[in-house]
């Protein structure tokens, strides 16, 4: 099985790929698309800024290539929200491939901004939670969420609810940071890579 | 909900977890990797690792302890130790930590934090501030301290807080060291008005010697996070027996076991 991380401007990608040598997978970390194309899983994970790792990707065209792919397609965090229709972080035009748009978590009195830490996911309806406990806890590190769609398969509280997980076709989102999330990221990275 | 996490910190020289009473009279506490793993296993939320070494050589030796640990826990961890150049993050953050603590780099050079911030993400640059109740000409205020605590400077804390805020820390590592080492609890009341203040998350530190502490750096001591070394090392403290007590106090706590 041939596994591909996408290449791009995103920030320390190295968690994913220790997680990964962890369950013994092994993958390619490129941004060449003949690669991408040939791949059977693609992982698009994110750390970063949406509206420079955005023109980044409109630079190298790699935001036509990743709506166009027809194997599963992982992405966490900024990719999740790269995948989305639009961001309120600098006002940036994602890729759309999720019909939703992701914002800001409203300023309100007690709430902190980034949501950082480990907080419960629930009502899963993906085959990537296969396995995990009910209200499993991941981490997340984050500013801008999707607020819950037509596409949540795994929802997430913090003040009010958003999508810790979306899936349309063969495209599969997390918010979260599975690398990091002990056993149960662990475990959706196990499920993304067995679909 | 999100939960009040418990973090284990691992003082390291030479690849070793030390851990001093006051910051002196260092003892070994065991292998830095081996105790991280065991504290991952265990349930801790996320652990912090110190450089206590100044040399060239303990540097590199400390990155590849980063990639050591990095390779094998699979919860997030945070680095620190006389880290003071964007060269110096970026090697870190490389070598597989997830977020940098820097201290007196950013007292020296406050525009540090927001050059940092801009380079690598607010979420990954935690501020240390070692603080001290100390006699000033205004009377007794809490003074920033640097140097392993060591070292007075003229900033107050609470104000400092807030403006490492401003410029781009996505978080702060308060470490009371009128408590440290005494086992007396944290510096609750401290702590409260840094975390009220406060928009991003804080992690109290320092003083930590029983379960109900943890408790009251919750409560009273509005603290986001809390931190302790030696009660760990030496398991005075279990942390599925903390974690499972907090819950118990209804608590929001991430269970694992």
């Amino acid at each position: 099985m041939k596994t591909v991380i996408i290449k791009y401007n995103a920030g320390n990608v190295q968690s994913v790929m220790y997680a990964l040598d962890r369950i013994g997978a092994s993958y390619l970390y490129t941004d060449d698309e003949a690669e991408i194309r040939s791949a059977d899983k693609v992982i698009f994970p994110g750390v970063g800024e949406a509206s420079t790792t955005m023109s980044y990707l409109r630079n190298v065209g790699l935001d036509k290539v990743i709506p166009s792919l027809k194997q599963p397609v992982f992405g966490t965090c900024v990719g999740m929200q790269l995948m989305c229709r639009f961001s309120e972080e600098n006002n940036t035009e994602c890729m759309g491939i999720f019909d939703v748009d992701v914002k800001r978590f409203p300023a309100a009195s007690g709430l902190k901004v980034p949501h950082m830490g480990w907080n419960n996911i629930s009502n899963y309806q993906s085959p990537l939670t296969a396995g995990l406990p009910d209200n499993a806890y991941v981490y997340f590190v984050h500013s801008y969420a999707a607020p819950v769609c037509d596409y949540t398969v795994a929802s997430c509280d913090y003040a009010s609810p958003f999508s810790a997980m979306l899936h349309k076709d063969n495209f599969y989102a997390a918010q979260f940071h599975c690398e990091i999330s002990g056993n149960a990221g662990q475990q959706i990275l196990e499920n993304f890579l067995k679909l | 909900m999100l939960t009040k996490r418990i973090i284990p910190c691992l003082d390291v020289k030479d690849g070793r977890t030390v851990k001093g009473v006051n910051f002196v009279n260092l003892r070994d506490a065991g292998d830095a990797v081996e105790l991280g793993a065991m504290y991952a296993a265990q349930g801790a939320d996320e652990l912090v690792y110190l450089d206590i070494t100044a040399t060239v050589d303990g540097r590199s030796t400390f990155i590849d302890l980063v990639r050591r640990v990095a390779q094998t826990i699979n919860i997030p961890f945070t680095v620190g130790g006389g880290i003071s150049s964007i060269a110096d993050v970026s090697a870190l953050l490389h070598a597989g930590a997830d977020k940098v603590s820097i201290n007196s780099a950013a007292v020296r050079n406050p525009d540090l934090i927001n050059e940092l911030s801009l380079e690598f993400g607010s979420q990954c640059i935690v501020v240390a501030i070692d603080t001290r109740y100390i006699e000033t000409e205004n009377g007794f205020e809490h003074i920033v301290h640097t140097h392993g605590g060591r070292k007075a400077t003229e900033i107050r804390s609470i104000p400092w807080a807030k403006e490492v805020e401003e410029r781009g820390a996505g978080e702060i590592l308060l470490t009371s060291m009128d408590t440290d080492g005494t086992k007396a609890g944290f510096a609750l009341e401290l702590t409260a008005t840094i975390s009220g203040n406060a928009n991003i998350p804080v992690i109290a530190s320092g003083g930590a010697g029983n379960m109900e502490h943890f408790y009251d750096v919750f409560t009273a001591g509005k603290a986001d996070a809390g931190l302790a070394a030696s009660i760990f090392h030496f398991r005075e403290i279990d942390i599925p027996d903390l974690k499972e007590y907090l819950k118990n106090k209804d608590l929001p706590i991430r269970v694992t076991r």
